[in-house]
């Protein structure tokens, strides 16, 4: 059943867009944490999509996250003299979060979500039809 | 075609099938559409059908799995049917293809010739269901 091969490609977009906004919330929450596992000034995380097989047809291809990489961007700079994380010139590295950036992934990724759950629903509807046919 | 129901209903068969699985291809374009190169896909219903009635493509088919040599090979071997590139109407940066306003119409009007196809179906086994009824009670 092709009808039902929608569900998983569907569902394998809806996961990946979570995890897209999962990634999006940890790095809204540490935007300012200065000091992460490493010891270093957090640095932000970026989910890398991967097409992957899936479904009866060679053409219909679900999404899983590849990676979660971080990102490359460099810290920030903030003079702050009075702090205790402060270095030699007064400098205070925060973690490189752009949080304009982040919001508007968020947005993305709940667009995509919602979209995604439409196609679901639409599925649904059609398969149940399917299933009264003859009656 | 084994009887006069399976020709009856054979044209709205075919296309039920043709639209399932270009229902899949749609969803799968609108699920990557934030993957980088993904490239968008789809298919020419009209010919794709044509090559369906003909016989060509058996949507629904399956491999027969033969386990001695001297099993009779199967026939409902299936052959893929063409899955063409979109062309993309705007160029994004990262390689993607998937226009999604052009993704939601196409699956939309492919949602509704799903239901229009199975509506004729309906109404095609209701004319033969009347028809093998008894009218005399």
């Amino acid at each position: 059943m092709s009808m039902l091969s929608v569900f998983n490609i569907a569902g394998s977009a809806l996961t990946a867009q979570s995890m897209r906004l999962n990634t999006v919330a940890s790095n809204l929450a540490n935007a300012d944490s200065l000091v992460s596992a490493d010891g270093q000034p957090y640095k932000a995380k970026q989910v890398v999509f991967e097409a992957t097989p899936m479904g009866t047809t060679q053409a219909s291809m679900g999404v899983k996250v590849q990676q979660v990489v971080d990102s490359a961007a460099p810290h920030r700079l903030v003079y702050d003299p009075r702090s205790p994380a402060a270095n030699a010139d007064g400098y205070v590295t925060m973690p490189n979060v752009d949080v304009v950036e982040e919001m508007t992934n968020m947005i993305s990724a709940s667009r995509s979500y919602q979209t995604n759950t439409e196609v679901m629903n639409t599925a649904k509807t059609l398969l149940l039809r399917t299933l009264t046919l003859g009656q | 075609m084994a009887n006069k129901l399976d020709q009856l209903i054979n044209v709205q068969r075919q296309a039920l099938g043709v639209r399932a699985q270009r229902q899949q291809i749609l969803a799968a374009n609108i699920a990557n559409a934030d993957t980088p190169h993904y490239k968008a896909r789809d298919i020419d219903f009209q010919s794709v059908l044509a090559d369906s009635l003909a016989g060509k493509n058996q949507s629904s088919g399956v491999d027969l799995s033969r386990t001695n040599a001297r099993h009779l090979a199967g026939t409902g071997t299936p052959s893929p049917f063409p899955v063409l590139y979109r062309r993309d109407t705007q160029s994004s940066v990262d390689g993607n293809t998937v226009d999604m306003d052009t993704e939601r119409a196409a699956f939309a009007d492919n949602s509704l010739h799903y239901e229009a196809a199975v509506t004729f179906l309906t109404g095609q086994f209701r004319t033969m269901q009347t028809a093998v009824q008894s009218n005399n009670g």
